[in-house]
């Protein structure tokens, strides 16, 4: 077996493992990141795409409104292109109670949330497709984030500095002698090889997964598994993040991302994070929601549902999840649990995950003898590859954060109308190409990178295209020993369409419906696509599980 | 909801538009109705840059929606972004002068007309104005006539009927083609009509082509303020352009979105001419002391009074003149889309558009041919050197009139 070394070992390719990875390097610790999945497989990748003001936790949560509303403004400076500035609104709607508008907003200033409050006819005058019912509006600093190339720009960033990162490979075992982590056993699923990790920490950053990982160490974690499921309308009906002003439940926000709308989100116990479904009853909960703030919410086209598992960590009897503390916990196995060489990190937000992984790091470090300071809030990351980089909207001076024309502004400056691939989220052949050469090992991945088949057609007309280009890509580039076969983009296809199929189900009816109609005879009437099975294979470096 | 821009949602990205598409079918710089329409919504921000120049390249033609299995509002949809890119980057010259078609009939009908028209007809003005307005060269542009249409109508005075109805004769009928006027005032005259001639403003379509909103928004409450009289009085408005009159109906409101009472009711009141004398016809109160033509024509319908989405009531009507048997074009548009074949960078592109329909029009072998939009024919007659009229013209000559 082959025996890699490394002083620490990130387990986790989310937010929090990423931003580790990225602390570890700057600061000149040998550090190795592996992720079962892609990278943001996890709950990083299934969220609906918030950076936190800080104002949904000002009267629950004051800390961790704290917390969102420092790191907010460093995100933005130290990953600009991951970040849309749309603002957010709280506003009170007739479901609401009218005095926590009061409370709300000295709670915002208690906690360092900046704000303000909005004249409703400002408020109209930006978002006209709100209620009109709304009695008070008051504006904040949330905004939308791209979580995905986030991670993407963290990994970069850390592998700048020298980190590994290792997707696609699964941990079979933490290595325990005595009381001391001493490493891990991993599985590479594309080759089924097992590789040995040996290191002197180990930091357990797997979210809802944790207490998983910790049993392996013979550590008892536990973290409830807060399912949430989303639902993402074809359309931004707002440009602004929504929020109902009053304290945070089901159903109660709106973020524009992207392309897209969505709204979250409801918090259920599910006992394992790896199977969970989606109920009707929690799709129709979240639009008779959606309708309250914006009337009109349920004719919009919905595009699909999603969950994603929130790491809502336990130490305490709370009868409601939903009181769990939203700010993390940095788990010191030594000093908790007497067993050496390993942390875990959970709870906590996407929106928080620097600041988390500084505080990780800052144990590890000070363990491991470094006194570097941590520099991750002072320095731009990169750009990956894959990401349009070259237009630019006027601004005032600062940054320059995403916007929601930049795909269209790129396809226009280019004129390459013609060469795309995913016509609904404008990705041309050359960003493929570009996330095919960064690793992607499924269309899925490739999905996560560029957005591709994430629009109104699910995959409809881009699934066949990418598989065909990653057929192209792949056997152009492979040695004569081991050539890539048909097969396996074969398989690469079936797998991405199972995964589109999954997110489309909860939201089959009107427009959804009949596009799903159009895409089933695409391809099964067309295509023939029933028959592909026995023409697919995995294989060829690409994961893709039946 | 309700909104032009939701519509967006039930694109299934079908590619119908993509195939129907006049424009994108022989030009490289449109890349398509559904590509610029509900897919580049998805990108498009009230408050931001509109990203795609590219939509400027719709001629407003509305084939797309006619197409369009899933009723997306595409050609509305290009026409917003299109005010969106021209409200924030200003108008040329040469649009804020085409646009405002009211203001050049104007300047260019009277007593100076035949020299004017003379002007337009040597090749080293029209060059110089292709350098200077962008205007090209060989763009057909109608002579202006010497006594307008009102003219023509105060002088002989409003005759008494037994039913009134409002006559909105829009631009071209006024400055360009009087004729066209007064064979529609015959017809409503002969069929005991009186016909009432409010004043008029331009209905602001070219306007709204060309992506200024603001300036067509007052002339349709001009007219709005002017029409909405007679239609409280149950008074029904009708025009022989078919363009004005699919603006007045329903273009102006939605793209505008004006709700008012007064708009939505003088939109519910107002017809195509032939859309209203067939409805006559139907309830057999139209006149058909016909006398026969004996003539096989080309006939060709419009976009833009297709998209009236009322069947072809010139045909209908025609249909009853013993003899006269009309053929029709099938063809997609005649490419000039009021003012977008004008245009020194489009006309080229605007002729290719129409090439089926010019071929159609000449191996017919008449030297007539038919449409009911004035731009249309003006095309067709530039393309073909077939003279082409109005159905009404015919349906007067049809009465003797």
């Amino acid at each position: 077996m082959q025996t890699i070394s490394t002083d620490v070992l990130v387990i986790g390719g989310g937010a929090t493992g990423s931003g580790a990875l990225r602390d570890l390097a700057m600061r000149g610790i040998r550090a190795i990141l592996v992720e079962k999945g892609d990278l943001t497989h996890g709950t990083t990748g299934r969220y609906h795409g918030l950076l936190h003001s800080g104002g949904r936790y000002v009267t629950k949560d004051p800390q961790s409104a704290n917390e969102c509303a420092r790191e907010n403004a460093i995100l933005r400076r130290i990953m600009p292109h991951c970040i849309e500035d749309t603002s957010g609104f709280f506003v009170i709607t007739p479901w609401d109670d009218p005095e926590y508008g009061d409370l709300f907003m000295a709670n915002c200033r208690k906690t360092g949330v900046p704000v303000s409050e909005l004249p409703l006819a400002e408020m109209r005058r930006r978002e006209p497709a709100l209620n009109p019912q709304i009695a008070r509006a008051f504006e904040v600093a949330d905004a939308a984030a791209d979580s995905f190339l986030a991670a993407h720009t963290n990994v970069l960033a850390a592998r700048e500095y020298g980190a590994q990162v290792l997707t696609y490979h699964t941990l079979i075992a933490l290595l325990r002698e005595g009381d001391q982590i001493v490493g891990a056993i991993v599985e590479d699923l594309r080759s089924g090889e097992r590789k040995k990790i040996a290191c002197a920490y180990v930091l357990n950053a797997t979210g809802a997964w944790a207490g998983k990982v910790a049993a392996l160490a013979g550590v008892k974690v536990t973290v409830l598994p807060g399912k949430g499921t989303l639902v993402a309308m074809n359309h931004r009906m707002v440009n602004t993040v929504i929020n109902r002003c009053k304290l945070p439940s089901d159903g109660d926000i709106i973020v524009p991302v992207h392309s897209v709308a969505v709204i979250g989100t409801t918090d259920t116990f599910v006992p394992d994070p790896d199977f969970y479904g989606i109920e009707a009853e929690e799709v129709q909960f979240m639009l008779d929601e959606g309708e309250k703030l914006v009337p009109g919410f349920k004719q919009y086209r919905a595009l699909r549902a999603w969950a994603g598992v929130r790491p809502l960590y336990k130490d305490q009897d709370v009868t409601n999840d939903r009181d769990l503390s939203r700010t993390y916990k940095l788990l010191d196995h030594a000093q908790r649990d007497g067993v050496e060489g390993m942390i875990s990190l959970v709870g906590g937000k996407w929106t928080t995950y620097r600041l988390m992984a500084e505080d990780a790091v800052n144990v590890i470090a000070q363990r491991l003898g470094n006194t570097k300071p941590c520099r991750t809030a002072e320095e731009t990351m990169p750009t990956p590859p894959f990401e349009r980089r070259s237009v630019t909207i006027a601004t005032e001076d600062g940054p320059t954060l995403h916007w929601l024309g930049k795909p269209l502004a790129a396809v226009e400056q280019t004129q390459a109308y013609n060469d795309l691939i995913c016509e609904c989220e404008l990705v041309t052949r050359s960003r493929l190409q570009e996330a095919m050469a960064s690793g992607a090992s499924n269309i899925d991945d490739l999905r996560r990178m560029v957005r591709v088949g994430m629009g109104p057609c699910q995959g409809g007309w881009c699934v066949y295209r990418s598989s065909a280009l990653l057929y192209e890509e792949r056997s152009a580039k492979a040695d004569p020993h081991t050539p890539f076969h048909i097969e396996y983009a074969n398989a690469a296809l079936l797998h991405f369409l199972q995964e589109r199929w999954r997110g489309l189900i909860p939201v089959l009816w009107g427009d959804q419906l009949r596009q799903a109609r159009l895409d089933e005879l695409i391809f099964a009437g067309l295509l023939g696509i029933h028959r592909l099975r026995d023409h697919a294979r995995q294989g060829g470096g690409l994961v893709t599980p039946e | 909801m309700g909104h032009l821009e939701d519509s967006l949602d039930q694109c299934i990205k079908c590619n119908v538009c993509m195939t129907a598409c006049p424009v994108a079918a022989v030009s490289p710089h449109f890349p398509g109705p559904k590509v610029v329409g509900p897919q580049a919504q998805r990108f498009r921000h009230a408050d931001q840059p509109v990203p795609d120049a590219s939509v400027d390249y719709c001629s407003g033609c509305r084939v797309c929606n006619e197409v369009c299995p899933a009723g997306v509002r595409i050609a509305e949809l290009n026409a917003r972004a299109r005010a969106q890119l021209v409200a924030a980057q200003g108008q040329s010259l040469r649009n804020r002068i085409i646009a405002r078609a009211g203001l050049v009939g104007r300047l260019s009908s009277g007593p100076h007309a035949p020299l004017l028209n003379m002007g337009l007809g040597l090749r080293p003005l029209r060059w110089v104005m292709e350098q200077v307005i962008q205007i090209h060269r060989d763009a057909p542009l109608p002579p202006a006539s010497r006594h307008t249409f009102g003219h023509w109508f105060r002088q002989r005075g409003q005759r008494r009927g037994l039913r009134q109805v409002v006559y909105y004769h829009g631009c071209s009928t006024q400055y360009y083609e009087p004729w066209v006027g007064q064979a529609a005032v015959a017809v409503l005259e002969h069929n005991g009509f009186e016909v009432i001639v409010p004043d008029q403003d331009c209905c602001g379509l070219p306007l709204l082509s060309n992506g200024d909103f603001r300036s067509a928004e007052r002339q349709h409450r001009y007219n709005v303020a002017q029409l909405i009289p007679y239609v409280r009085q149950g008074i029904p408005v009708v025009g022989t352009s078919t363009s004005c009159i699919l603006t007045l109906k329903e273009e102006a409101p939605e793209l505008l979105d004006l709700t008012s009472q007064e708009v939505a009711d003088v939109a519910a009141h107002t017809y195509d001419i032939f859309e209203f004398l067939r409805t006559l016809a139907e309830r057999n109160e139209l006149k058909t002391d016909f006398r026969a033509i004996s003539r096989t024509l080309p006939y060709h319908p419009p976009c833009q009074l297709r998209a009236h989405r009322i069947g072809l009531p010139a045909l209908d009507v025609l249909s009853l003149i013993p003899g006269l048997r009309l053929v029709e074009s099938q063809a997609a548009c005649c490419g000039i889309a009021g003012t977008y074949g004008l245009k020194r960078e489009k006309y080229a592109l605007a002729m290719a558009v129409g090439a089926p329909l010019f071929q159609f029009v000449r191996e017919s072998g008449s030297d007539l041919a038919l449409c009911d939009s004035e731009t249309c024919r003006w095309q067709i007659s530039h393309a073909t050197g077939v003279t082409t009229k109005h159905p009404i013209e015919i349906l007067a000559a049809a009465y003797g009139l």
